[in-house]
């Protein structure tokens, strides 16, 4: 199976990231040899084996669900490239 | 400048000048080992601070290697001088006043943390990574922060948006990646000790590259807390450093059970120096014939091969075992890890830090050209595959094949240790590359990593051990695995090849 210029422009849009013609030709080039290299593994019989999440098949621990540390807001928000009263800012997106 | 005294290893006898043939360079303090350092440091021949400095120094006058990408002397020297402090106040630690740098995958109050991304460009993390908080604590004072592939992404440190660091040991090689930075440091002795991410072979391909000592521990030891994620069922923090005794010492402190890590794992604290005098009679070293594929250069094979004789001298017995489909480690990789960035990487969105497009039309116009500008090409090639792999419809052929193949391969390490205790082969197929021979080519330069990510995508440890030079003179690595949680021995059999060969002691001209 191989990628097409409209297959690379759809995973660009839900990868969110902006792609012009001519890099999405260059890309789906790319993608194409990965993706022969990546059908390899579709040559292995994997009945009946459980799929590997975690390499010590370990379970997600949980934490009681309570305060542990007070975030420090200012601190935290230092590094937004727009912000005002403790708000992040963004385009409109509502009318 | 007084001569350094050699560390207390009843193998190791004598002075190192003795143990370790070339290390008469000794003299010279940036060829110093952790351990003598600390002893220095205990005896007050030095004060961390004028350690720091000195480090500082040289960091400055090889600039040229672009090993670093933030260096501050105020904040290194302040740690220095708490330090001093607290070893004039009677504390005593092996690693208090020692010199380290850091990866910048981990994040750091007071240096920046950019992952080598200019998505992250001139970030200030509010918090230090807990590895980096806990070599901290032991007393080591960070030198700074080291250049890497971008996110970790990379076999060369080409991927860097802040240029290549150059191999000190040949400037038209690569130091190999993404722990480039860590690598050319430690191999330029720039920093005694780096710390550094493995995640398909981050740490031992560039330790293979620059003739370095590299251990990755056994996945879910070193806590994830502050590294910035890349693939996170494999992302695992380690050490470069000159020897496996220095290693040893400062997993000490580093590695431990962290609450603030859901998949830390929860085991005693254990000292890692323990089994460095191992006794290596009568253990068996596997050697999985699947290492020794086509495309092996012959200069790493004899030097693999003349490791593996010294250990049969030490009355080790090398068993011939077998790793059926290691080989699909690549493939599973690359679905398994480009699936877990695109979906760690959707964060980097350009609203509550990092880049943000100067032009753009609504929010969705924001995040996307944010995405596009910020991120270097390879990220965004794996965000693309990964964002593949686990779209509507492919879920299943790709991400959940890929993880039963996983599991494959893995169950596959664990017949092997039923016939061995440790595994030994190649870490990559040949020398360092030059600049630019892979990177037109992105299946090329994954093919680097076909050694070293069977063991990432199986979660054990493995080291990089220095054991000769090959083509160009470039330094080839000796791979050594153990299965899960076998650290402190893998990191004894590696010290008991260090005590009989040299290759790790040896600096690079002009350094």
């Amino acid at each position: 199976m191989s990628l097409k210029l409209a297959d690379v422009h759809r995973i660009a849009d839900l990868a969110r990231i902006e792609i012009t013609d001519a890099q999405a030709q260059e890309a789906a080039k790319q993608l194409n040899d990965i993706l022969a290299m990546i059908e390899q593994i579709g040559r292995v019989d994997t009945v009946g084996i459980v799929p590997m999440s975690h390499p010590l098949d370990g379970a997600q621990r949980l934490r009681p669900d309570a305060v542990s540390e007070t975030p420090d807001r200012e601190q935290n928000m230092a590094n937004a490239p727009a912000q005002r009263d403790g708000l992040f800012l963004v385009p409109r997106v509502v009318e | 400048m007084r001569p350094l005294s050699a560390m207390a290893c009843s193998l190791c006898r004598g002075s190192s000048n003795d143990a370790h043939g070339k290390a008469a360079g000794v003299s010279e303090l940036a060829h110093a080992s952790l351990t003598e350092l600390g002893a220095m440091l205990e005896r007050r021949e030095i004060s961390a601070v004028e350690l720091a400095t000195y480090y500082l120094a040289r960091i400055d006058r090889h600039r040229d290697l672009n090993a670093f990408l933030d260096v501050r002397a105020e904040p290194t020297l302040a740690q220095a001088r708490a330090a001093d402090a607290r070893r004039a106040a009677g504390e005593k630690g092996a690693l208090l006043g020692v010199p380290v740098a850091h990866k910048d995958i981990f994040v750091t109050r007071g240096w920046h943390t950019t992952a080598a991304s200019r998505i992250l460009e001139g970030y200030s993390s509010p918090f230090d990574a807990t590895v980096v908080q806990a070599l901290s604590q032991a007393g080591m004072v960070c030198l700074g922060k080291l250049n890497c592939d971008e996110f970790a992404m990379g076999s060369s440190n080409e991927n860097s948006a802040y240029g290549v660091v150059h191999n000190p040991w040949d400037r038209d090689a690569v130091p190999g990646g993404s722990s480039g930075g860590s690598a050319a440091a430690v191999a330029a002795r720039l920093a005694p000790i780096a710390t550094a991410t493995d995640t398909g072979g981050s740490i031992r391909e560039p330790a293979s590259f620059s003739g370095v000592t590299g251990a990755k521990p056994t996945y879910g030891r070193p806590s994830r807390w502050g590294m910035i994620a890349f693939a996170s069922s494999l992302d695992t923090a380690g050490l470069l450093a000159v020897s496996a005794q220095d290693c040893a010492l400062a997993f000490n402190a580093m590695l431990g059970f962290d609450p603030k890590d859901s998949t830390s794992v929860d085991r005693p604290q254990e000292d890692y120096t323990r089994h460095l005098d191992i006794d290596l009679r009568g253990l068996r070293i596997g050697v999985p014939r699947e290492f020794f594929a086509a495309g092996l250069e012959p200069e790493v094979e004899a030097a693999v091969r003349a490791a593996l004789r010294e250990y049969a001298a030490l009355g080790t017995q090398i068993v011939d075992v077998s790793l059926p489909n290691s080989a699909l480690g690549i493939p599973v990789y690359y679905v398994v890890a480009s699936a877990e960035a695109s979906s760690n990487l959707s964060r980097f969105d350009g609203v509550r830090y990092g880049y943000r497009a100067k032009h753009y039309e609504d929010l969705l116009d924001m995040m996307r050209k944010s995405r596009a500008q910020g991120f270097g090409a390879e990220v965004k090639r794996r965000v693309l595959v990964g964002t593949y792999v686990l779209s509507h419809g492919y879920y299943d052929a790709y991400y959940l094949q890929a993880s039963r193949v996983r599991r494959v391969i893995a169950d596959e390490f664990q017949r092997a240790f039923q016939r061995c205790d440790f595994l030994a082969g190649p870490v990559t197929n040949g020398v360092a590359f030059g600049f630019g021979e892979k990177s037109a080519d992105p299946v090329a330069m994954y093919l680097s990593d076909l050694y070293t990510v069977p063991t990432s995508l199986a979660g054990i440890p493995a080291m990089s051990v220095p054991c000769g030079f090959g083509r160009l003179g470039r330094p080839i690595g000796l791979h050594l695995m153990a299965n899960h949680f076998d650290e402190a021995r893998l990191l004894g059999v590696a010290h008991r090849y260090q005590c009989i060969t040299d290759w790790h002691t040896r600096v690079p001209r002009g350094y």
